[in-house]
């Protein structure tokens, strides 16, 4: 397909664009000197880490760039005339109309208070002089386009009454209502979970097949590229760091950024199996757990099964992952290890020793034998504290002296990969990975028997995963620790874990040694699973953590 | 459907609201010394205790505080207020001649209040850290800071002093035997200064509230949607951002009816209107506990009432609320 598109006249093309962020930014530019070319019926995807300024580039293109930031050279050419030099109104002509644009977070790109329906309306309304039963005509024509299920009742519905993939499909409905030359989509599967991503995906494809459109794809993940994209562009700090055809970029990447990147990709093939202790150092037995929602009227009572009957174990030394999309029960099993949630019935023995009958006074005594490890490393740590005091007080409440705490804490840093004088500085000094890393070091300060890590690496950056995944299984081998990992993402569960737990709707569909999982998985929700995974016919070229971003 | 449940779920839960509010003031009352024989006999210039008692026996305040709070109770079931003897006549007829006043200046000051500090709102928001936005801030605040009498004062001596151009006080021309369109317009005339008074404190409020909750939804994703999709600015703000930003403002509403109550008893004094509020200061002036206790009644229904209205006006604006998301 390359040949054929290289030889036809590009529909965009951006030329030397250099973005000038305002005064006082990290850097002056957002952009510097970014070139790229999109042919009719071609899929670009836009690739790179945040900062990238992948996100800017396609806020350029649509003139929606933030207040303050503006391009300050460069052309950026579409259907031959330059957007830049176009007049706001000639400029919201143009936009909906010939240039459509699709956001990551489905939730909040739809205006809560209007039904889906008129929203799509609105694109007609703005942009045509059809008449009311023409649009809905068309409204409810493409909702049934998208494979919305009953498009004339979602077309009615509010945008809180979809799930999350319906309104991601909307949402394409709505950018696709005026067939655009040029589809933009920024981040457009990275909220969803990875079954509803597939097939967000596919419709994205036939779409684009069907009306010819170009498609200008942001993301992250290498996976994704690998399944939709005919040409790849990647782009670090403002730079577009290597360009080409999607097989070129993936599998013979030549810039050392690009080759790191890919490097980080954790690749589906589990590593050969590490011998496993006999012993279970945690036993799950039996744990239920479910969310009642009141209401004097029984039937306005909800009762929610978020861990249903659950039965797993996780053998001393070694990585018990919890695998499942949203909704699974998979956060909610990892607090009722943690006790943060008790579970309603079953038995969660530590050592033999069920957690579950212990008193509030007891499990304050037991609480350094469980220690977590949050998502998001940015809410999870207190901001108006030293990042020193955060990972000494534990020990500290429990008894132990300051300064052996501190000095403890210093040698945590130290052992997570983090300058030991950075202990008297405040959690906003510091990256993600940073703080995920502060994180580790506040649990480990505890000693636990058994760490609980919930979705620790899904808010970090590829690259910086790949560093913080290579930590952990550091600390496992060196510490010999115990870890429940509570993951969406297969690829990490694969690279990661010794036993594979699925979840489905609070109940446990499969579980195994992650190889064989992964060979055979006997469940068909595992299958499904497993064909939902991005890029799953590419093999990342360079061997997975070998190279690292300078 | 779902919306009329509401309704029902709202009203029903107000309804404990009020008995608190009527048990509570009831034993308030009863703490305090003395009772209404007190009252009497000291207006009389004194009496013998037989009397006082045979006057108890008479009013029922013999008996135990759960049987008078009980029959306090079941009367007003029945909406009898009880006589007043200052006025010599029922304490429900006393309130209804009041109440219309009131609720005219509160409803008039609520909407304009409203109205006027939202249009404010959006404008400052639109135009943020420039000067219309300077403008509008700093003269949101001189209304905030200023106590509304002094406003009122002030409006007499400029307009209706100094100028002629308004009435002093007052709700009508008294015995022009105005009828018809000519008296709304003369009501209208009268009420020009104390809304405006009473209002001027609470536009600053929602012109705060509004212009903080446009910034904060002029920031939101689907805001970037609605810009993607070929919107212009006041299209935007019109059929995106304004019933967002509304939401809050809303809410406001209904938790300042009650103070607004409280404010329309200066204001009612300073401009000598025959109000709730005047009525209200007089009554505690005259040691009047049955109308006291009558006006406090239904202060507190009008407040249910607009909070129940102010609750299905948001369960309109935000399709969320209904679905108990």
């Amino acid at each position: 397909m390359s040949d054929t598109t290289l030889l036809s006249p590009p529909l965009l093309s951006i030329e030397g664009l250099t973005v000038a962020l305002p005064r006082g930014a990290d850097r002056p530019h957002a952009l510097e000197d970014v070139s790229l070319r999109l042919a009719p019926n071609e899929i670009l995807c836009v690739v790179g880490e945040s900062g990238s300024g992948k996100s800017l580039t396609a806020g350029a293109v649509m003139g929606l760039l933030p207040e303050g930031v503006r391009a300050t050279a460069g052309r950026i050419l579409f259907e031959g005339r330059d957007l830049l030099a176009l007049s706001p109104a000639e400029m919201r002509k143009l936009r909906g109309a010939r240039i459509g644009m699709v956001f990551q977070e489905p939730m909040t790109a739809l205006n809560p208070l209007r039904s889906i329906g008129s929203q799509i309306a609105e694109m007609f309304r703005v942009h045509t002089r059809l008449s009311g039963a023409e649009i809905d005509r068309r409204v409810l024509a493409l909702l049934g386009d998208v494979r919305i299920p009953d498009p004339a009742a979602a077309g009615r519905a509010f945008p809180h009454e979809l799930s999350g993939g319906q309104r991601q499909r909307a949402m394409i409905a709505m950018a696709l209502a005026l067939e655009p030359r040029l589809l933009i989509c920024d981040e457009l599967t990275t909220a969803l979970d990875v079954t509803t991503q597939a097939q967000i995906l596919r419709l994205i494809r036939d779409m684009q097949r069907r009306t010819g459109t170009a498609v200008l794809f942001i993301t992250h993940d290498f996976g994704v590229v690998a399944d939709i994209a005919d040409r790849v562009a990647v782009m670090r700090r403002g730079l577009l760091v290597e360009q080409g055809p999607a097989d070129e970029v993936l599998n013979r990447p030549q810039h050392p950024y690009t080759r790191a990147l890919v490097a980080a990709v954790p690749p589906l093939a589990p590593p050969a199996p590490q011998p496993v202790s006999a012993e279970a150092v945690l036993e799950i037995d039996h744990v239920s757990k479910t969310y009642r929602k009141g209401g004097w009227l029984k039937r306005n009572r909800r009762v929610t099964h978020a861990v249903k009957d659950v039965s797993l174990s996780l053998p001393r030394g070694a990585t018990l992952g919890i695998v499942g999309e949203s909704g699974s029960g998979k956060s909610t099993l990892a607090r009722c290890i943690v006790r943060l949630l008790d579970p309603d019935g079953g038995e969660i023995r530590l050592e033999g020793k069920d957690r579950l009958a212990l008193s509030r006074e007891e499990l304050r005594q037991a609480a350094p034998q469980v220690q977590m490890v949050f998502q998001d490393p940015f809410a999870s740590l207190n901001p108006r504290r030293r990042v020193g005091e955060l990972v000494a007080q534990g020990p500290i409440i429990h008894g132990t002296p300051k300064a052996e705490a501190m000095a403890r804490a210093r040698e945590l840093f130290g052992l997570v990969g983090l300058d030991p004088a950075a202990l008297d500085r405040f959690p906003h000094e510091f990256s993600g990975g940073q703080r995920q890393r502060i994180g580790l070091a506040r649990a480990l300060a505890m000693r636990p028997r058994v760490l609980v890590a919930d979705e620790p690496v899904s808010a970090l950056d590829v690259s910086v995963q790949a560093q913080v995944l290579k930590l952990l299984a550091r600390l496992r081998a060196q510490l010999g620790l115990s870890i429940v990992f509570i993951t969406h993402d297969l690829r990490v569960a694969a690279q990661l874990c010794d036993h594979v737990a699925v979840m489905r709707e609070g109940e446990v569909v499969e579980s195994g040694p992650v190889a064989e999982v992964f060979a055979r998985p006997a469940h068909d929700y595992t299958r499904a699973l497993m064909a939902a995974i991005p890029g799953q016919g590419w093999t990342p070229p360079v061997a997975f953590g070998s190279e690292e971003p300078a | 459907m779902q919306i009329l449940l509401l309704a029902l779920r709202r009203l029903a839960a107000s309804l404990p609201t009020l008995l608190l509010i009527l048990v509570g003031l009831f034993l308030l009352l009863q703490l305090a010394p003395g009772d209404t024989v007190d009252a009497l006999i000291a207006q009389m210039g004194g009496g013998d205790p037989a009397m006082a008692e045979q006057l108890r026996t008479f009013y029922g305040l013999d008996a135990p505080v759960v049987v008078q709070l009980g029959r306090y109770l079941l009367r007003l079931v029945t909406l009898d207020l009880g006589f007043s003897a200052i006025y010599g006549k029922p304490v429900a007829e006393v309130i209804l001649e009041r109440l219309p006043v009131t609720l005219l200046l509160m409803a008039s000051a609520l909407s304009f209040a409203f109205a006027a500090g939202m249009a404010l709102g959006v404008v400052a928001a639109r135009r943020v850290n420039r000067w219309p936005d300077t403008l509008i801030s700093t003269l949101g605040l001189v209304f905030y800071a200023t106590p509304s009498f002094w406003f009122g004062m002030m409006g007499i001596v400029v307009f209706a002093v100094r100028l002629s151009w308004l009435p002093a006080g007052g709700f009508e021309e008294i015995g022009s035997g105005n009828a018809g369109l000519t008296r709304v317009l003369d009501i209208a005339w009268h009420l020009v200064l104390p809304v405006a008074t009473l209002a001027l404190t609470y536009l600053a409020t929602y012109l705060r509230i509004m212009r903080a909750s446009m910034l904060e939804v002029l920031t939101l994703d689907f805001v970037r949607t609605a810009r993607a999709k070929g919107l212009g600015e006041t299209a935007v703000v019109l059929r995106h951002v304004l019933r967002n930003a509304l939401l809050p403002g809303v809410t406001l509403m209904g938790l300042q009816a009650g103070t607004m109550l409280g404010g329309s008893v200066v204001v009612e004094s300073v401009f000598a209107l025959p109000g709730l509020g005047r009525l209200a200061y007089e009554s505690v002036v005259q040691r009047d506990v049955n109308t006291l206790l009558g006006i406090v009644f239904v202060s507190a229904l009008l407040v249910i009432a607009i909070n129940f209205i102010v609750d299905m006006l948001y369960a309109k604006l935000d399709p969320r609320i209904v679905s108990g998301r």
